[in-house]
């Protein structure tokens, strides 16, 4: 039975996205595994030669629907950039309430998937009951439940009224609560811990040799987060990234579990300091130059590549989503696992391969 | 119709198996779909259940655009589903390529490559328009039959 190929998806039940991995088998222990891709590539970046840049940011939005807000941010600060225009303050709060917002709703999901595939599926069941809240306020505030649409170049489009705004923070109590009753099954429960510790464990250096990114990275010892750069407003607000030491999936689980009751605090410190003011400065103008910006997604930093020469239509449009960065590591993660922990273990990293294939 | 028949048509039209493929879809529409089986909105009160093998389901929720690689694997699928089977299609871009569709290796909607029962629009699809689909789907048994 010397290394037998198995195919592991692209259509399996734990992944509700098409990723495919061959996994080289000895007896029931895995020895290798390679990620074998193509099956969500749209050629998405292409379309920048057909959708002037302000079109774009609707099919930026679509690169991801778990974090498609986030996508637009990105994309719209760069073009505020190039076209040197400043939102307003408010905009800025409002960017990252929303923006959090989208971390909470997505670190759910995530939560929910990851007890899915250890077979606890009370837990999923109850963790995408408090998602649903999240959901609600996305539709109140924004109109959609998952695709925004917020994000404009040099501001937003929506605004939050006082209404809305006392009716986020009952909202936010109740999550906030569903999530603490949670927590005790999430962080210390016996099965929990048998299926996560000690699996797929990757060291602080070696993460950072792969070039990974977000909680993945932060689960490992080093302590990154692309929001302490200050975009929008996060510099304004007070936040320490998380960190854990172990490396192992358990440890990737407690990141994403502190950062729920980091989002709800930075929501609620964002709304005590949101100004008044204006929502959007208007746009002249076509852009030019080049430029890079990045942003702090729920899985980790993105990078937009944004090239114009002054015409309607961008240059080059380059993205670089945390997943794709974090994959490599799997390679690494994954050999000596036995079979019926890879599920846990690919999961664990948050794999979102809309992301990564756009 | 013989009795037997008449039987199995009763009851696959009272608990329905679900198949769920993302066809390379943004996640919008997928995290609706599983959005539905979960309590708020609770697609399992029809009886249906997620599955994940094909040969299992009498239903096949496609989401996403196809492309040339991912067109097999769609195909292979409707193969092996328990027949009649029923396909729905989810989201503006199952049905025509949506905000993708001018995109280079996007071929259009899943219609190009298995024959389609019932189409939800939306961008993504809302969970109440998913419910109302498979609702559907549920009649496109009875004709099938």
């Amino acid at each position: 039975m010397a290394g037998t190929v198995l195919p592991f998806g692209p259509q399996h039940p734990v992944l509700p996205e098409p990723l495919h991995l061959n996994l080289t088998i000895e007896d029931e222990i895995v020895v290798a595994a390679m990620p074998a891709f193509g099956y969500v590539h749209r050629g998405l970046e292409k379309l920048a030669d057909i959708r002037d840049f302000r079109q774009m940011i609707q099919v930026v939005e679509r690169v991801c629907g778990i974090c498609s807000m986030i996508h637009a941010l990105t994309y719209c600060q760069g073009l505020e950039e190039l076209l040197g225009v400043e939102p307003p303050r408010r905009a800025r709060f409002l960017r990252v309430i929303w923006s959090e917002l989208h971390r909470l709703h997505s670190h759910l999901l995530w939560l929910g998937l990851f007890a899915d595939a250890m077979g606890f599926e009370s837990l999923f069941m109850q963790l995408w009951k408090i998602r649903e809240r999240i959901m609600d306020i996305n539709e109140a505030t924004a109109g959609n439940r998952v695709i925004l649409s917020v994000n404009v170049i040099g501001g937003v489009r929506r605004d939050l009224d006082a209404g809305q705004t006392g009716w986020l923070l009952t909202e936010l109590a109740e999550v906030e609560k569903g999530i603490n009753a949670l927590g005790r099954t999430i962080l210390s429960d016996y099965t929990v811990q048998q299926r996560t510790r000690g699996k797929g464990v990757i060291g602080g250096r070696q993460a950072l040799e792969f070039g990974c990114v977000g909680p993945m990275l932060r689960a490992s010892g080093v302590s990154q987060d692309i929001r302490l750069l200050g975009y929008a407003a996060y510099g304004e607000l007070d936040f320490a990234p998380v960190v854990e030491q172990d490396g192992d999936c358990h440890a990737r689980c407690r990141v994403r579990f502190a950062e729920l009751g980091q989002s709800i605090d930075l929501i609620r410190q964002a709304l005590a300091k949101l100004p008044a003011g204006d929502l959007s400065v208007p746009v002249k103008g076509r852009p030019e130059g080049e430029t890079v910006v990045r942003a702090e997604q729920p899985r980790g930093e993105c990078l937009y590549y944004i090239k114009a020469n002054g015409g309607r239509f961008l240059e080059r449009l380059r993205i670089r989503t945390p997943t794709f960065a974090n994959i490599p590591a799997l390679t690494a993660m994954l050999p000596g696992l036995e079979l019926a922990d890879v599920p846990v273990v690919l999961l664990s990293i948050d794999p979102c391969i809309s992301c990564t294939e756009r | 119709m013989g009795f037997v028949a008449r039987l199995i048509g009763k009851a696959r039209r009272s608990s329905p198996w679900l198949l769920h493929f993302d066809c390379g879809s943004c996640n919008g529409c997928d995290i609706e779909i599983l959005a539905c089986l979960t309590p708020v909105y609770d697609l399992e009160r029809f009886g249906v259940v997620n599955v994940g093998n094909p040969k299992h389901a009498d239903i096949l929720l496609v989401t996403g655009t196809v492309n040339q690689r991912n067109r097999q694997v769609l195909a292979v699928l409707f193969e092996q589903m328990a027949k009649p089977g029923v396909v729905v299609a989810i989201g503006a871009c199952a049905l025509s390529g949506g905000v993708f569709r001018e995109a280079p290796n996007v071929l259009g909607g899943v219609d190009r490559v298995i024959p389609v029962d019932v189409y939800v629009p939306g961008c993504p699809a809302r969970p109440e328009a998913i419910i109302d689909g498979v609702l559907l789907a549920l009649e496109k048994f009875r004709e099938k039959e």
